[in-house]
């Protein structure tokens, strides 16, 4: 089973303070620290799974600027088998749907049974590129899976919905599928495969490398702004019962419980 | 020396630092209050490769430098101190000597089981009568027959609750003084080898730390390591690689204690501003952060000394392991002193850190003893 | 430490130099306050001002861990040629060859590399010495000229200087961004160097005040754009904390390197001192925090030639070698005793140079505000 898996680098915002740029267009990033994006390590630790079921070969593929080798070399240490990497300084900043024409133009080139990609991003949070990309593929896609279970011609798949539902579906491959966090335990790289994966080679490819479609552009980031802080007060007053009532209806009303 | 890391020794320190974050650092607390050998981190670290890091792969190891060696240890110890110097027993004091010293039926006989955890290593040299004057101790080996029988105690030894192979030094001929010391291997199970007290420590105290007790313990004679009588220069060969290792400790507590300290210094408010404001606390970061980096270069340094294939390193170990020490304690006494009262509570990781830091000034040589290495070598 | 064969060989080179050389100068450049205009000339032919700048400009084409190498090894044995080169090199050379058109690097560059014209560096002033938002020097443009109009002060090499290198603001209610870099040669009329200072240590070097009274200079004297000086010496000072770091820890290595030539060579109640435990003790913590400085310099210097982010680390190597550097000639002049506080020895010289370390090119205060600013992500 030939399995390629979609990830993208990502800063590392859980703990940092995040501020605007002088473009005001995106935030700085000198100071953030980078990694794989989080739903993209699932997706990647499922392939691996899949790839032991089944055997095959993983291509890990990124649209990203050239330290995105690093995240991709971790992704050759846990198991892939190649990695691409498309160069984003070719690009103007595509928005999710270029991105996936970029990433179908080479992957139309690319032999495979399932593409695997994170559920979301966590900085841009588009959620549209797997879908859109299994679109422009013209390939059966499924959304939030928790769950694959799959042979060598079909898959069944449950996805998490609100509520916590749960929708099993059965697709033909080949298929798409955008993974949720928590599907499996994304295993650490071990040494031994970190020494292998750091001398392989990582793919580059250009603009001039790929035969691209016309990108059509539907959306441009006008501006990124921190929403300013506002304060509301209000004091309760009353004996502590009353004020005690008050806050209980307060904290109802707002739905906070 | 090349300051830039490779990618290897880079991926090595990110997926270490992500490991010890997420699988170390949570349990770390628990294993400091109850003492208890965190035997499931032990498989975890065994999983990843890093208990034989610079073991070649035909034995087991993950064949790294002694480089990506001091970078696991510190991003381990930024995490949790205990199990920083239990992999770094295992790794430099045990399986390095092995490796260093031991005959191809020895390295295929001890080191996979090193390398896979299912037997920790241990080292014993210190005694009751016998700690940083190494040639006063008092344990003895016996030929006889094809066994050697030894006598003895050593105490202090991390590891030692938990270890299944043992690297011992003990006295073959008196009379040559220290070039009567040989260095055997024994095994946990050998009779006449058992386990004494059970040390209760300030830090690192979840490392087995005990006793051991030879009492005619018969051990097979083709368990001498490396000559007879080679024993004081094996142990001072492994010393000069360990203690790269335990400065690379004390930079991994450091830091920890740095980290801590600048994230509440930007939370904790005083007279209106976060405390990170205040030129007080800006100064002691400050240092901190200077001394933990002069302390990371050093020890990095000592390693690539051993990688570059210099012979003689000592007088960097040295300055790597009593510099990163003597800044350990004086940089996790600034965490605790920024957090105030809290610092002093186990709400917070800083009282820890202060704990794990003393331990560095005294273990594998203590900060006077490295001092005597480095000055001899200056003035040499 | 370790180098390259090609620094190795560089540093051995220099080393000989400073041995031979400079050493047996030192002594009566800081008795007698004389300024080493053979040292300079000698140093010049070298090459050893322009270590990183390329050929065509006057340079050797080498780079930023050379320069540091040489500044140390030369300190090692006299910490006012040390300044003199670090002054010329970082706070000249590097600003023109940093911000310098073609023109202007023709013009200065050249002369200032090869060592045939002698450049400093006007940044400080009565009122702006660390805190350099508070410059109160004025540059008018009249027609086709600036006028200058200011006091500096405490400025390195100021007299002698064929070319200099200043900051003035064109309105000091503007802060940073009023500032601009000018290039100003001796000789321009109303420009006068002021008093000469009489100092603690560096007594060998030249640290004066510059005075501009209506000071005319063409145009083409401004160093990249009107309002790009704060940026420039912003740049300049991360250089020139690499030479202040590397001056600091060659006045700490002689010192050192003097200190075990005494301990060899004496003894007390009839044993050698070297023997003695709490010797030992002081040498050992000595040599540990100038191996541990050197490793920050060598390694600023190396994230300078690749061209990556270097604040932190030159911060840090300036602040803890001058730190260190104060420690180790005081722990010199211990354990020579009473004899290290006399002119026999070069220990008391040492204490005296070193001590400007803590100060120039932003105080250890400066550097602290820096690295905090690094390590909190501000």
């Amino acid at each position: 089973m030939d399995i390629i898996v979609c990830i993208k680098r990502v800063p590392q915002t859980a703990e940092a303070e995040v501020s605007i740029d002088s473009t005001g267009k995106s935030i700085q990033k000198d100071r953030l620290t980078f990694d794989m994006n989080e739903s993209d390590t699932y997706a990647l630790e499922e392939a691996v799974l899949l790839k032991e079921k089944f055997e095959g070969n993983i291509t890990v593929l990124s649209l990203g600027y050239p330290d995105t080798d690093d995240t991709l070399r971790i992704a050759l240490a846990k198991g892939a088998d190649n990695a691409i990497r498309i160069k984003a300084e070719n690009f103007e900043n595509p928005d999710a749907f270029q991105t996936a024409q970029i990433l179908k133009s080479v992957i139309k080139t690319i032999n495979f049974d399932i593409i695997l990609t994170g559920c979301i991003a966590t900085d841009d949070a588009y959620s549209q590129i797997g879908v859109t990309l299994a679109e422009l593929l013209e390939i059966p896609h499924a959304a939030l899976v928790i769950k694959v279970d799959a042979n060598e011609q079909r898959t069944h798949v449950h996805r998490e919905l609100e509520e916590g539902l749960i929708e099993h579906l059965d697709i033909k491959l080949p298929a798409l599928l955008t993974i949720l966090t928590g599907i499996n335990e994304p295993r650490y790289a071990s040494l031994i495969a970190i020494r292998r994966a750091a001398k392989k080679e990582i793919q580059q490819l250009g603009k001039e490398n790929i035969e691209l479609e016309d990108l059509v552009i539907n959306s441009v980031i006008e501006e990124l702004y921190v929403p300013p802080v506002t304060k509301q007060v209000e004091i309760l007053t009353g004996s502590p019962s009353e004020t005690a009532t008050k806050l209980a209806g307060i904290v109802k009303e707002k739905g906070l419980i | 020396m090349n300051f830039a890391l490779s990618n290897d020794q880079k991926m090595l320190r990110d997926e270490v630092r992500k490991f010890a974050e997420n699988e170390l650092a949570p349990i770390a607390p628990e294993i400091d209050i109850s003492g208890e050998f965190p035997k499931e981190s032990i498989k975890k670290l065994a999983e990843m490769g890093l208990l034989g890091i610079v073991v070649p792969e035909k034995y087991g190891g993950s064949e790294f430098d002694f480089v990506s060696l001091a970078i696991a240890i510190e991003e381990i110890s930024r995490a949790c101190a205990s199990t920083g110097v239990i992999t770094a027993v295992n790794n430099s004091l045990t399986t390095y000597p092995i490796l260093k010293f031991g005959n191809e039926e020895q390295k295929e006989k001890y080191l996979p089981d090193l390398c896979s955890g299912k037997k920790i290593g241990a080292i014993g040299i210190t005694e009751p009568n016998a700690g940083s004057d190494v040639a006063a101790m008092e344990t003895t080996a016996v030929l006889d027959e094809d066994h050697y029988i030894l006598n003895g105690a050593k105490r202090f030894i991390t590891n030692g609750t938990e270890a299944g192979i043992f690297v011992v030094f003990a006295y073959t001929n008196k009379e040559l003084k220290h070039k009567g010391i040989t260095a055997f291997i024994v095994e946990r199970d050998t009779p006449g080898f058992s386990l004494g007290k059970h040390e209760d420590l300030m830090g690192i105290r979840a490392t087995g730390n005990c006793e051991l007790v030879f009492e005619d313990c018969k051990i097979p004679k083709e368990n001498l390591l490396g000559e007879l009588g080679q024993g004081f220069f094996i142990c001072m060969n492994t010393l000069d690689v360990s203690r790269i290792d335990i400065g690379a400790q004390a930079v991994g507590i450091s830091q920890a204690a740095l980290d801590e300290a600048v994230k509440y210094s930007k939370e904790r408010v005083t007279f209106g501003k976060p405390i990170c404001k205040f030129g007080m606390i800006q100064n002691m970061l400050a240092e901190m952060a200077t001394q933990i980096h002069a302390a990371r270069m050093l020890v990095y340094y000592a390693a690539w000394c051993k990688d570059a294939g210099i012979k003689r390193f000592s007088k960097e170990a040295a300055m790597a392991k009593y510099y990163a020490a003597n800044i350990s304690v004086d940089v996790t006494r600034k965490a605790v002193q920024i957090f105030g009262g809290y610092g002093y509570t186990k709400d917070y990781p800083v009282e820890r850190f202060y704990r794990d830091a003393k331990i560095l000034e005294l273990y594998e040589g203590t900060s006077e003893i490295q001092k005597l290495v480095i000055a001899n070598e200056l003035v040499r | 430490m370790i180098l390259s064969d090609k620094h190795l060989k560089f540093r051995e080179k220099v080393r000989q130099f400073a041995d031979e050389v400079v050493a047996p100068r030192a002594i009566e450049l800081d008795l007698n306050s004389e300024f080493p205009h053979d040292l300079v000339k000698k140093m010049g032919k070298m090459g050893l001002y322009g270590l990183y700048v390329p050929e065509k400009f006057g340079g050797s084409g080498k780079d930023t861990l050379s320069y540091a190498i040489a500044v140390e090894e030369v300190s090692r044995a006299c910490g006012s040629t040390g300044i003199f080169l670090a002054a010329h090199t970082s706070l000249a050379v590097s600003p023109i060859y940093l911000a310098g058109n073609e023109f202007q690097k023709q013009k200065w560059l050249i002369p200032l590399a090869k060592g045939e014209k002698i450049g400093s560096f006007g940044l400080t002033e009565p009122n702006a010495g660390s805190d350099a938002s508070g410059t109160r020097t004025i540059a008018k443009l009249v027609n086709d000229e600036y006028i200058i109009n200011g006091d500096k002060c405490f400025i390195t090499s100021g007299h002698v200087s064929d070319i200099i290198v200043i900051t003035a603001t064109k309105d000091p209610s503007l802060g940073y961004k009023g500032i601009s870099a000018f290039v100003v040669e001796k000789g321009t009329p109303g420009f006068s160097p002021g008093k000469e200072e009489d100092k603690l240590g560096l007594r060998g070097s030249i640290t004066s005040e510059l005075i501009f009274e209506d000071c005319k200079i063409p145009k083409e004297n401004l160093l990249g754009k009107e309002g790009d000086g704060f940026k420039i010496f912003m740049q300049t000072l991360d250089g020139g904390r690499i030479s202040i770091g590397a001056l600091a820890l060659g006045i700490a290595q002689g010192a050192l390197e003097h200190t075990i030539k005494f301990v060899r060579a004496n003894t007390i109640s009839g044993k050698p001192l070297y023997k003695e435990q709490s010797i030992q003790s002081k040498i050992a913590e000595i040599g540990t925090e100038i191996e541990a400085a050197r490793l920050l310099i060598y390694q600023a210097a190396e994230l300078k030639d690749a061209g990556k982010p270097l604040t932190k680390v030159a911060a840090m190597g300036k602040y803890y070698a001058s730190l260190i550097g104060m420690k180790a000639t005081n722990t010199a002049i211990e354990i020579h005793g009473m004899l290290g506080l006399t002119k026999k020895y070069p220990v008391e010289r040492f204490i005296r140079d070193e001590k400007l370390m803590e100060i120039g090119e932003g105080t250890s205060e400066i550097q602290k505000i820096v690295i905090a600013r690094e390590i909190l992500g501000k």
